[in-house]
């Protein structure tokens, strides 16, 4: 009864948000449709590293590198051949790679594919590590991809960059590509193999004791995380159109860990909203930058501003939420209907992944 | 405890909802905003000045914090200074607004979207680093709002955009420049050692190579290529892999080539230092102190052999205001201002694709960095100079033609 | 490549290895104690050499009260880090501490670029540290000597510290048993805060050596010797000070030997530092002077 409920209330709402995104699509400016692009992305890069850190417990600084092989994946597989020999005018690209130009969908498939076997193979001889020295071996993997990036110039064009990249990326592609995500991963969760892989987060030794195969769990959480965090690459290089090594470097990683773990570990809900709110916020500030008058008070605009309020407002965050705003709370149609009738069921506040 | 922790969360979500409607001014019931719709070719024609509108906006998007911040603020200044001498055109009050691009390429996109359909530009100053102007350029390209860059040299930059132009030359020419100085003085053997992680670095190296090939007729001159990279500052191992060159050409940012001429003297080299425009700066002198003395780079401008009549009054009022030596960046960045500027009163229209066409028609546009041309793909064409470091300051050498 | 030259790749090698070990003991020692990447670490090198500049620059002290003072007022600011951002997340999950530190350091570079101005600055040398050396056919500047002397000293008068100290006995204890060092009757937070404050003076150090070494400041400065001084620390087994002091010295010169040796490949260069690393995690996963933890169960 409850679950038919849930899941009619799950469709309408998807409905309605679908509905949302085709008003917005067609009547926001380009300006909120960007940030809402961005948005999905980073709630795709948010949700992936929850699967890794929050549920499967591995300590994984590797983002901005999986993203940097998706985004080129995807960039030399949909610019067209003209573009592409524009670009290279330095070194011209290698012959293959030339002359390829395929649709958006496989290309963003293909960029979530090889991110996804990057993935794993960083992860395979990462894995005999744990805690922070998997951290710094995966974040030495990740500065090794854009070093790499850097000085492949017959296929990457190196420092140079890549521009002229469709843009593709609309609301449809990208929050599309992220409520796959969550839905795949919020599934993944609820299998076998995420029981594992909580097992192995809470405590590798006793799970291993218990026959639960460290390796595949691991293994499988890395090649799925990086598969999307390939995907969500290749739709910010679809929605900037341009792309360099140095739109990956770790701060972009720093950047996903923050996000990650103001929406609190373990909350896929909290991720999202976080991913949300730090896109948001970042434009949000703006206005301290430029000149405003309080009364008689004329206040030049301080240029850099924005960026040190934003950290203050990061590190309060981390200071006085410190679950993450979520905990490890997921929302929750039961939640939700629960807050409604509060008064008769004071104590039906959630606690962990109820959505079923 | 945990419900009402979500509570308030909830609350602070609506909050922002609000605040993010807040600052989009009306955007659902504007549907039909033009330059967001279409490029401007739509909007009615070039309004007489008659009906003047209350005031117009004119957008700069420079990196103002990040790792290129030093350039967006070296540049910032000569755009305020450009903004001070003219704040209003065709009569109507400009508001100028900065947006800051956080050396960031999504970021860049962003400010540039928000200049136009928040802020309302008809017309975009920026920006430092040629990554933060492609990035900016696919944006204003796609909406049809004119962008006058100031210092991205990149030739991808303006590449296949009618909107995007640029106060500056680009790098093959001052690639081709230094060789040409190398080769008429008597060098023959010289070392590049290049930031392999900016395209700035990396085209200059790439066309100075090109460039000395087709002079002398082989690359057996260039004795060594050694690279590094952003937020390096020991070259000691690069420069010891110079061999027997007689001159090093370093093109890279100021502040790199400073330390970098400062280590190669105290090791001992006796050479020739080259380098680019972007060593136009006053840190080069001070923090590379004596052992940049007889240092010579390609650049932009020179007060002493003024091209134009605009170099020296706008020396004088750099100095006046800022109390120092105006670096490339804040000139360029003046110049691309006054270059809006010109086109819209050239266009005598708010329109962007007036103002647009205007720019690309630009001709002999006397700025203080040389005289002007646009040319067809949307770059500069101007003379180059060469200048020298002299008793720590820079000196004029010579003037170098396109 | 011929000896001197050898030589003087030797001397550069050994004298960046120097600074990344200096940066490295805070790294380390943080660590060791609170099991916390101190990511803002590499921005409090930085804060040291700008409070130096000012001392210099602005107020016109000589470099030897300037330069004692910018170590005293960093380590002032230390302390505040670690009371106001890192204390109350002592309880919670590491990776708390750890956005934690990745929000400070934000906040400093940030703070650096509105209120320093993200321009480089021109940081001068002492005189007596600019004289040219020749020795042989090779030269070096006095400041390396000067380095390398200043790091040996620091790192002696820390080794004194740690092992013949009560509060260098009380550290140690901490780093192996948090609580139970709280139950011996041993203020804890006190000893934490002691210990970032060590941590924080030798970043200063470390800050104002690096500007004397490479004249040329700005608000991201640290974030390359942070992380270079970083590896440098796990190098040489995260936890332990001889060994942050090894790996920096090895990083320093690995990277300068990398370079000296395959000119070509000088675009690799961090790539060889970091593969390095991964191979060595990968055959003794706690560096190369870290014990050997049994798992706890």
């Amino acid at each position: 009864m409850k679950k038919r409920r849930n899941l009619i209330l799950t469709l309408a709402a998807l409905i309605l948000f679908g509905g949302f995104l085709y008003y917005a699509q067609h009547t926001f400016n380009p300006y909120i449709l960007r940030i809402l692009n961005l948005c999905a992305v980073f709630t795709i890069f948010a949700v992936t590293f929850n699967l890794i850190f929050g549920y499967t417990g591995q300590f994984s600084l590797g983002h901005a590198g999986f993203a940097a092989v998706g985004a080129y994946v995807a960039a030399l597989l949909t610019m067209s051949a003209a573009q592409k020999s524009a670009n290279f005018f330095l070194k011209p690209i290698i012959s293959p790679l030339a002359n390829v130009e395929i649709p958006f969908l496989p290309a963003l498939l293909l960029a979530g594919l090889f991110a996804s076997v990057v993935g794993s193979l960083v992860a395979w001889p990462a894995l005999r590590l744990r805690g922070d020295y998997l951290a710094i071996a995966t974040l030495g993997f990740s500065e090794i991809i854009r070093i790499l990036l850097v000085n492949l110039q017959p296929i990457t064009n190196g420092a140079l960059g890549l521009k002229g990249i469709p843009s593709y990326t609309n609301l449809y592609w990208s929050w599309g590509a992220a409520l796959v995500c969550i839905f795949i991963i919020k599934s993944l969760i609820n299998t076998s193999y995420g029981r594992a892989m909580s097992a192995i987060r809470d405590d590798e030794v006793a799970a291993e004791a218990l026959g639960v195969s460290l390796f595949k769990h691991k293994m499988m959480a890395f090649a799925v995380s990086a598969f999307f965090v390939g995907v969500a690459g290749a739709l910010m290089a679809n929605l900037i159109s341009t792309i360099d090594p140095k739109v990956f470097l770790f701060f972009l990683t720093y950047q996903i860990v923050g996000i990650t773990v103001m929406g609190g570990m373990g909350s896929l809900t909290g991720s999202t909203i976080a991913a949300i709110l730090y896109t948001v916020f970042l434009e949000a500030l703006r206005p301290i930058e430029s000149p405003f008058t309080i009364g008689p008070l004329n206040i030049p605009g301080i240029p850099g501003m924005r960026m040190v309020l934003f950290s203050i407002l990061l590190l309060t965050v981390i200071l006085f939420y410190r679950r993450g705003l979520m905990g490890t709370n997921e929302f929750s149609w039961d939640w939700l209907i629960g807050l409604f009738h509060r008064k008769d069921t004071a104590l039906a506040a959630p606690t962990g992944g109820a959505e079923k | 405890m945990s419900s009402r922790k979500l509570f308030s969360m909830l609350m602070s979500l609506v909050i922002l909802a609000s605040l993010l409607v807040g600052c989009q001014p009306a955007a659902p019931q504007a549907p039909a905003a033009p330059p967001t719709q279409a490029p401007a070719a739509q909007e009615p024609a070039a309004p007489a000045p008659a009906e003047k509108p209350a005031e117009i906006v004119i957008g700069v998007y420079e990196p103002m914090s990040g790792a290129q911040a030093a350039g967006g603020q070296q540049t910032m200044q000569g755009v305020n200074l450009a903004y001070e001498q003219k704040k209003e055109v065709l009569g109507v009050p400009i508001k100028m607004v900065l947006v800051d691009n956080r050396s960031d390429k999504a970021e860049a996109a962003t400010a540039m979207t928000r200049l136009i359909n928040q802020e309302k530009a008809i017309a975009v100053v920026g920006s430092y680093g040629s990554s933060n102007s492609m990035a900016g350029g696919e944006v204003s390209e796609k909406a049809g709002i004119p962008v006058m860059g100031c210092s991205p040299t990149n030739p991808l930059v303006t590449q296949g955009k009618h909107y995007y132009f640029r106060a500056c030359f680009i790098d093959p020419f001052q690639g081709r420049v230094m060789a040409k100085y190398a080769v008429e003085n008597g060098i023959k053997k010289v070392a590049i050692i290049q930031n392999i992680s900016q395209d700035y670095s990396v085209g200059l190296a790439a066309f100075f190579k090109q460039s000395w090939n087709e002079l002398t007729g082989s690359m057996d001159g260039i004795v060594s290529e050694t690279s590094y990279q952003d937020g390096d500052q020991d070259f000691t191992a690069q420069l010891g892999a110079i061999g027997d060159a007689e001159a090093i050409y370093a093109p890279g940012y100021f502040g790199d080539a400073a330390l970098l001429i400062k280590q190669a003297r105290e090791m001992g080299f006796k050479g020739l230092f080259m380098g680019s425009d972007a060593w136009e700066a006053p840190e080069l002198v001070s923090i590379g102190g004596p052992a940049t003395e007889g240092a010579v780079f390609s650049s932009h401008y020179s007060a002493e052999a003024a091209t134009t009549p605009a170099s020296k009054p706008f020396v004088e009022a750099f100095q006046a205001k800022y109390n120092e030596v105006p670096s490339a960046m804040a000139a360029l960045g003046y110049d691309a201002y006054m270059l809006v500027i010109d086109a819209i009163e050239r266009a005598n229209s708010f329109d962007p694709k007036a103002i647009r066409d205007a720019m690309a028609a630009t001709k002999d546009f006397p700025g203080v960095t040389g005289s002007i041309t646009i040319n067809e793909n949307g770059d500069a064409v101007k003379d180059a100079v060469v200048l020298v470091v002299k008793d720590g300051e820079f000196k004029y050498l010579s003037t170098v033609k396109p | 490549m011929t000896f001197d030259q050898l030589l003087q790749n030797l001397a550069n090698g050994i004298s960046l290895g120097a600074l990344y070990a200096l940066i490295a003991i805070g790294y380390t020692m943080v660590y060791g104690i609170l099991r916390l990447i101190n990511f803002a670490h590499g921005d409090i090198v930085m804060i040291g050499a700008y409070a130096a500049f000012y001392g210099v620059a602005m107020f016109i002290l000589p470099w030897w009260i300037s330069f004692p003072l910018a170590i005293l007022l960093t380590t002032g600011l230390g302390m505040i880090i670690e009371r106001v951002a890192y204390r109350p997340l002592r309880e919670y999950p590491r990776i708390n501490l750890f956005t934690s530190a990745v929000a400070v350091s934000f906040l400093l570079e940030n703070l650096a670029n509105v209120i320093f101005g993200g321009r480089p600055k021109a940081f001068e040398r002492p005189a007596f540290m600019n004289e040219m050396i020749t020795i042989g056919n090779t030269q070096v500047v006095s400041y390396t000597p000067f380095i390398i002397i200043t790091a040996v000293v620091l790192f002696g008068g820390l080794l004194y510290i740690v092992n013949r100290t009560k509060v260098g006995m009380a550290m140690r204890a901490l780093s192996k048993d948090i609580e139970a060092t709280g139950l011996m009757g041993i203020n804890t937070d006190r000893i934490i805060l002691f210990s970032f404050m060590l941590g924080s003076a030798l970043a200063a150090a470390g800050g104002i050596l690096w500007a004397t070494k490479f004249p040329q400041i700005n608000p991201w400065m640290g974030v390359m010797p942070g992380l270079k001084a970083f590896i440098a620390a796990v190098l040489g087994g995260i936890g332990n000070i001889t060994g942050a002091v090894i790996g920096g010295f090895l990083l320093g010169l690995t990277e300068i030997m990398v370079v000296a040796f395959f000119p070509s490949l000088s675009g690799y260069r961090d790539a060889f530092a970091y593969t390095i690393l991964i191979l060595l995690l990968l055959f003794r996963p706690t560096g190369i002077m870290g014990e050997m933890q049994a798992e706890k169960v």
